[in-house]
């Protein structure tokens, strides 16, 4: 050991970073470490090390900031909140200082809305692809060419996975989980570039925290990260799990349809289309293979699907055959051919007008079912972006209730059901700024609303048969339109 | 540095006796803690306590604490010598954080970090896979240079792992080595061909990766692996998929002629090619064309397709930007219904999409323009997005929309978002000049928006106004007129500039008004602005020359304003009008032409896209979106005149191949011959054959596309028929080879034999197909026994039968690598090399087995071109 110690000192008694001095001060980690090292490689090292110790003289970091060969992809990613604080960095190389931010946050100033801060900025030696998801921006600083979109993907898949684990992306629950988000980053990318995304390959390695678990955890002192090791990321099924047990074997499909609209000032539609997905919940043992059919699937137009549907089975007939990932998974997304008509369920009646000269205006909107099937229209709510005039508007609803909001001039209506025998409506006046000019345009309205039990393209689940298991899992299917982007000129 | 630390901690002393007992009681939440300890420096003492003790429970806490510390990016570099001991520990989670530190923190404490390496390099040796590619991960991402010959055996030992995963993370690691020591080029550039070769789905992507960093002009990597990654790609994951097209775009462009020169008719004639696969003239045809696609060139665009189902939305740019660059221009259409599936994700990948499309729109505007109303845009779009959906509209505009499209862009220009309505006139101008029967009404809308209540929106449609009379002036006096009139009231200055200058231009139309307006100009002229004065020195100069007696002293009046202007542009401006215009015994002989200076006729200004210029970039990258050459930016070349050898592509040894060359084209004509006679004969049985195959095409038509691996071992299950024939196959092959020798006449006899053998459902198989494939072997210079081979020749056989041998040999020979999935089939590759001198009875020996093996193809075929199947 003190021969080692001599002559580790002689090699590099030029050597500006590690001296004699240096050693003996830390000679307790030296030893420690020694413990865990073998002689025989320890001296390798140091042998590599006496070579090349004119590099280390030139100070440690110098090679490779200003390296050559910069690594592609995601260099860094910072998490900001809206105010503008960067609370979470992480490097995939070398360290890139937060002062790159300051360009992100000279394109948010002058883009005025959040909205509007452009996805991709250009900066001297950097490029920053951003994302915004839940009052975050997700900023990643890359240096060289890369497809955005690759960066725009990863990063949604990043905050949906945070979402996953956490049950919101916010900055609170990121803060508190620091360090389940670094152990996620770190196993998420290597070197910038993607290595485990599949949520159900990511849970087993690193475990989604519970209450229950922290408590039991700071008693036992066990950790988050898993014991086992994963075997998905070596299996032919990358996104499922393997020795997955239940008592009870289950799985449920929502068909969620959205119905995206553009409805012109005299009720006739401009643009409308159905966008649908079919989300599912599979608590299945073992390695079940499944095979979901329609009765209609010529109905889809243009699908996309989870990496697990075999697309030659589709192709040739129709039928989703698939090995399912564990737990949630979105199974495919559809849209349903432009050409068929789309119902439009509710229709609205509204009269919304400035006076020339004067401070105030009417709003009168109505609300009625349309096309709904029998069915009853719930949750409905209307939004209208007020024109920047308004100063406030005295309205009395029918039904449920109203709020303005005199700062964005938002106006929300939260109407509910739909009672076919009183149509809900909202009557008023609008206070507009004095002096100023009436405003050129009415707002359009924003609708939302949902209608339980339907499907509104008309597709329907023929059937789920299973294979390869010889449990018999219980199957359900739900069925749910909403209203998508549903706006009404008016 | 770090003795620094030491002396901080020394200067905290004990004072801090306190607050350690209450962090350590704040273990159980360790976010809670952050508050407390930022930017104090003095509190890492109790960290490195925590760190020494010997309850893991401590040091657990103490990294979870120090991981929040670099998260937050504060400098937690001095804990590194207390850190770097537990490197060895056994709690995993307490090494994953170590891990997490020293990557961060070994550039800066190289001395230190060294101490840690041999605990890698026993991990590297570990039996547990994950535990390897672990250790290969966190030595790899130590930015150390004096271990760079370690990570350089690491990364070969590791690329020979038997495990993918661990292979994987060593392609990984060559990028990591590589930036960190560019010198190790060269080594590392063996390494990438050994993985190139890897014919795991998991390594491909990452491999690929570390390919486009470090030798993307090495395209001659590519070559032997193109058909397998071709094959697989349908099965990596999704990242590794964008990679991997992305790479191979840009090989196609270098390696095949392009398939755009006479692109409407190719299309037909394919389809001709696959629908009437008994109808020879069609074929014929085909063939004496002077263009053929590469097999290889289309096996890339048939196998990206599925890829258009992605989730992934940069999977589906990735295969539309291959389409659009590569796939012959009829085909690219059905990458537009995938792109416009994508605008209904978020405002990101709607900003990234919608910039490819307008640059798509612009030269090929049919491909969306079913999709036109997916193009509207919606009041709660972000600005961003509005003003390039709008770009979109316009650039689809054309005769039979236009009205439908003005009626939209009507309510646009109301919007309350000025700068998305200002955008909305730009683009009615476009449309008014692109569409010439709706100049006149686009017109008279804008001239209508002048009495606009939106001082923005009446100078946008004044420019644009502008833009538009400018080419054709004649008939527009009233709008002049109207206009002029206009400038009391309208304050923006680029708006006045406009109307002035287009004054100045037309004053002979409206000679009553243009000496007034610049009356009024002249009274205002100190307190316009700058824009605004040069166009009125610009309008005293044209009326001086036309009308001077009017004018005159209108003129002299503002040009001596302008003379004692502040601004240095006016002043210079004036000078130069004074002298050109007014003449005196200096002014040479310029000012004769003075009135032809100044009234030339202008060309009208091009209403183009900004979109225009950015198809010299690929689509799809970082270079595309900002419309600048970035760092790292790869062109694309333009395809070469005449294509390279394709035959690189295939994947036997190529000295072997040379070898194998010459005796295959003697036998080839001798059996030609034969084969051509026989085939009259036949074609019964020929017929019979096919029929056979099409049941089998429906019995494994479930499996569809079988031309990735993946598939084929699922395939294994259900179509047992197929893949047993394909082993029996093999199995005889090698026989076959044992017995060459002895074989050498017995070709008739050989092919029973194999038909008895493999064949039962397609006994009938006949000779002829069989003898046919065989021709088409030795016409491929090589791998007479690669099975997969001879799947596409007996898929050929099946389409061509025995008219086959009419057509020209050469383009035939090509098509036969069509679907060489030898080199990724795990079972094939080790067999052994062929010797050179292999009987040509050997390779009728061989063809009989393939004909089994092309049932699974031709199912695929079917599952592709159903009326296929039903013939």
């Amino acid at each position: 050991m003190l021969s080692l110690k001599w002559r580790l000192s002689s090699q590099l008694r030029s050597s500006c970073i590690f001296n004699l001095s240096n050693i003996v001060d830390r000679g307790g980690v030296f030893e420690a470490v020694n413990q865990a090292i073998s002689w025989p490689l320890q001296l390798r090292v140091l042998a590599a090390f006496s070579a090349s110790s004119a590099s280390v003289c030139r100070g440690p970091g110098a090679e490779s900031l200003t390296g050559t060969g910069v690594g592609k992809m995601i260099h860094s990613l910072f998490l900001i909140n809206c105010s503008g604080d960067i609370f979470l960095e992480k490097h995939w190389k070398s360290v890139v200082s937060q002062s790159v931010c300051d360009y992100f946050f000279e394109a948010q100033e002058k883009a005025a809305d959040v909205e509007n801060v452009p996805p991709v900025i250009s900066t001297p030696h950097h490029y920053l692809i951003s994302i915004y998801r839940d009052k975050l921006f997700f900023v990643s600083v890359i240096q060289t060419e890369v497809p955005p979109l690759f960066v725009i993907e990863f990063l949604h898949r990043v905050a949906d996975t945070f979402q996953d684990y956490f049950g919101e992306c916010s900055e609170a629950a990121i803060k508190d989980n620091v360090v389940i988000v670094y152990e996620l980053l770190e196993e998420m990318l290597d070197n910038g570039f993607p290595l485990a995304t599949e949520s159900n390959i990511l849970k087993e390695l690193i475990k989604p925290p519970t209450i229950l678990r922290s408590v039991v955890n700071s008693i036992t002192g066990s950790s988050n990260v898993g014991d086992t090791l994963p075997t998905g990321q070596l299996s032919n099924i990358p996104w499922r799990r393997a020795g997955v047990k239940y008592t009870n074997n289950e799985a449920y499909f929502d068909v969620i349809e959205e119905i995206d609209a553009i409805i012109d000032k005299s009720g006739s539609t401009v643009f409308a289309e159905i966008q649908g997905v079919i989300d599912a919940c599979i608590k299945l043992s073992g390695m079940p293979d499944l095979s979901l059919s329609f009765m209609n699937p010529r109905l889809l137009d243009d699908v996309s699907f989870h990496p697990c549907i075999r697309f030659k089975r589709w192709e040739s007939e129709r039928v989703l055959s698939f090995i399912p990932p564990d737990g949630n998974f979105r199974l495919i997304s559809y849209r349903v051919s432009s050409q068929n008509l789309v119902a439009i369920p509710v229709y609205v009646k509204h009269s919304i007008s400035f006076k020339e000269n004067s401070s105030c205006g009417r709003f009168d909107i109505t609300i009625g079912p349309k096309q709904n099937m029998g069915k009853t229209i719930e949750g409905i709510t209307v939004t209208v972006h007020m024109p920047k005039v308004v100063l406030n508007m005295n309205l009395t609803p029918t039904q449920g209730s109203y709020t303005f909001d005199p700062v964005t001039k938002v106006l929300t209506w939260d109407v509910g059901k739909i009672t076919p025998q009183k149509l809900p409506s909202l009557k008023g006046l609008v206070n507009l700024q004095s002096g100023a000019p009436k405003p050129e345009e009415n707002p359009s309205l924003n609708i939302q609303f949902k209608i339980q039990q339907l499907a509104i393209s008309g597709l329907k689940v023929n059937r789920l048969d299973m294979y390869g298991e010889k449990y018999k899992p219980f199957k359900g299917v739900k069925y749910v339109t909403k209203a998508g982007k549903f706006q009404v000129r008016t | 540095m770090s003795s620094n630390s030491f002396s901080y901690n020394e200067q905290s002393g004990g004072g801090e006796a306190a607050e350690l007992g209450q962090e350590a009681t704040s273990t159980i939440s360790p976010s809670g803690a952050f508050g407390l300890f930022s930017s104090d420096l003095k509190k890492n003492e109790d960290l490195k306590q925590m760190l020494e003790s010997n309850k893991d429970s401590a040091k657990l806490d103490a990294m979870k604490r120090i991981v929040g510390m670099i998260a937050k990016g504060k400098n937690a570099s001095e804990l590194f010598p207390a850190v770097v001991k537990n490197v060895a520990s056994k709690n995993i989670e307490i090494k994953k954080l170590v891990y997490v530190y020293l990557v961060r923190y070994a550039e800066e404490q190289q001395d230190l970090a060294l101490l840690s390496i041999s605990t890698f390099q026993r991990a590297l040796k570990d039996p547990n896979q994950l535990i390897r590619a672990s250790a290969l991960r966190v030595l790899s991402s130590i930015r150390v240079p004096i271990i760079v010959p370690i990570m350089m055996l690491a990364i070969k030992e590791a690329s020979a792992d038997l495990s993918p995963y661990v292979r994987k993370n060593a392609a990984h690691a060559i990028q990591k080595l590589y930036s960190l020591d560019p010198e190790q080029k060269e080594m590392l550039i063996e390494v990438i061909e050994k993985l190139l070769k890897d014919k795991s789905t998991l390594v491909a992507g990452s491999v690929v990766m570390a390919f486009e960093e470090v030798c993307p002009d090495r395209i001659d990597l590519i070559h032997k692996n193109y058909r397998k990654l071709c094959n697989l790609l349908v099965d990596v994951e999704e990242w590794g998929q964008v990679v991997i097209i992305h790479m191979l775009t840009r090989y196609a462009r270098t390696q095949f002629v392009s398939p755009w020169k006479e692109g409407d008719e190719l299309e037909d004639n394919e389809k001709n090619f696959y629908e009437s696969d008994d109808d020879q003239k069609e074929k014929t045809d085909k063939r004496k064309k002077p263009y053929t696609m590469d097999p290889d060139h289309r096996l890339l665009i048939r196998n990206t397709k599925p890829l258009l189902q992605s989730r992934n939305a940069a999977v589906v740019m990735a295969v539309a930007q291959l389409y659009w660059h590569i796939s012959p221009k009829s085909e690219a259409g059905i990458i537009s219904k995938s792109l416009v599936r994508l605008l209904r994700s978020n405002r990101e990948v709607q900003y990234i999409v919608l910039q490819n499309i307008a640059t798509m729109s612009i030269q090929r505007k049919g491909m969306f323009e079913p999709y036109l109303k997916s193009f509207y845009v919606r009041s709660t779009d972000p600005t961003m997005i509005k003003t390039l959906k709008l770009e979109i509209l316009t650039n689809l505009a054309n005769e039979a929309n236009i009205s439908t499209l003005l009626r939209e862009f009507q309510t646009y220009v109301k919007s309350q978002d000025k700068q998305f309505a200002a955008a909305t006139i730009q683009t009615i101008g476009r449309c008014a000049t692109n569409i010439l029967e709706v100049t006149d009404t686009c017109l008279n809308g804008l001239v209508c928006l002048l009495s606009n209540r939106d001082e923005i929106v009446v100078a946008e449609s004044v420019v644009v106004i502008k833009k538009l009379l400018q080419m054709q002036p004649a008939q527009h006096g009233e709008i002049i007129k109207h206009m002029a009139k206009l400038l009391d009231s309208i304050t923006v200055p680029v708006a006045r500039a406009s109307i002035l200058w287009l004054i100045g231009e037309n004053c002979e139309r409206v000679p009553k008004i243009a000496p007034d307006v610049l009356r009024k100009m002249a009274k205002s002229f100190t307190s316009e602005d700058d824009l605004v004065k040069l166009q009125i020195l610009n309008l005293g100069a044209k009326l001086y020359l036309t009308n001077s007696k009017q004018t005159k002293l209108l003129t002299q009046y503002i040009l001596n304003l302008g003379k004692y202007d502040q601004n240095y542009d006016i002043r210079d401006r004036t000078r130069f009008i004074r002298q050109l215009i007014v003449p005196n015994e200096k002014s040479g002989a310029l000012s004769k032409y003075a009135k032809k200076i100044f009234l030339a006729q202008k060309p009208a200004p091009l209403l183009e896209s900004p979109f225009k210029d950015r198809d010299h970039f690929q689509l799809g990258t970082l270079s595309h979106t900002l419309n600048v050459k970035a760092t790292g930016y790869l062109e694309l070349s333009n395809w070469p005149e005449v294509a390279p050898d394709p035959s690189v592509r295939n994947v036997e040894v190529i000295e072997l191949a040379k070898e194998w060359t010459p005796a295959g084209k003697a036998k080839q004509e001798n059996s030609a011959k034969k084969f051509y006679s026989e085939s009259e004969e036949e074609e019964d049985s020929s017929d019979s054959s096919s029929d056979s195959e099409s049941e089998s095409g429906s019995e494994s038509g479930e499996q569809g596309q079988s031309g990735e691996e993946g598939d084929s071992s699922e395939d294994s299950s259900e179509d047992s028929s197929s893949e047993q024939d394909s082993e029996s196959g093999r199995d005889s092959g090698q026989e076959n080879k044992r017995t060459a020798k002895r074989n050498s006449k017995a070709k008739g006899k050989s092919d029973s034999e194999d038909g008895e053998k493999e064949n039962e459902k397609s006994k009938t198989s006949d000779s002829s197909s069989a003898e046919s494939s065989s021709i088409e072997d030795s016409s491929s210079d090589s791998e007479s026994e690669s099975e997969s081979e001879s799947e596409s020749e007996s898929r050929r056989v099946t389409k061509e039968k025995e008219k086959k041998t009419k057509q020209d040999r050469t383009p035939v020979a090509k098509d036969v690598s069509l679907l060489d999935l030898d080199d990724f089939n795990p079972v094939s590759t080790p067999v052994a090399l062929p010797p050179p001198a292999l009987s040509p009875s050997l390779m009728a020996d061989l063809e009989g087995l393939n004909l089994s093996t092309s049932s699974s193809v031709i199912s695929e075929r079917k599952a592709l071109h159903p009326k296929l199947g039903k013939k």
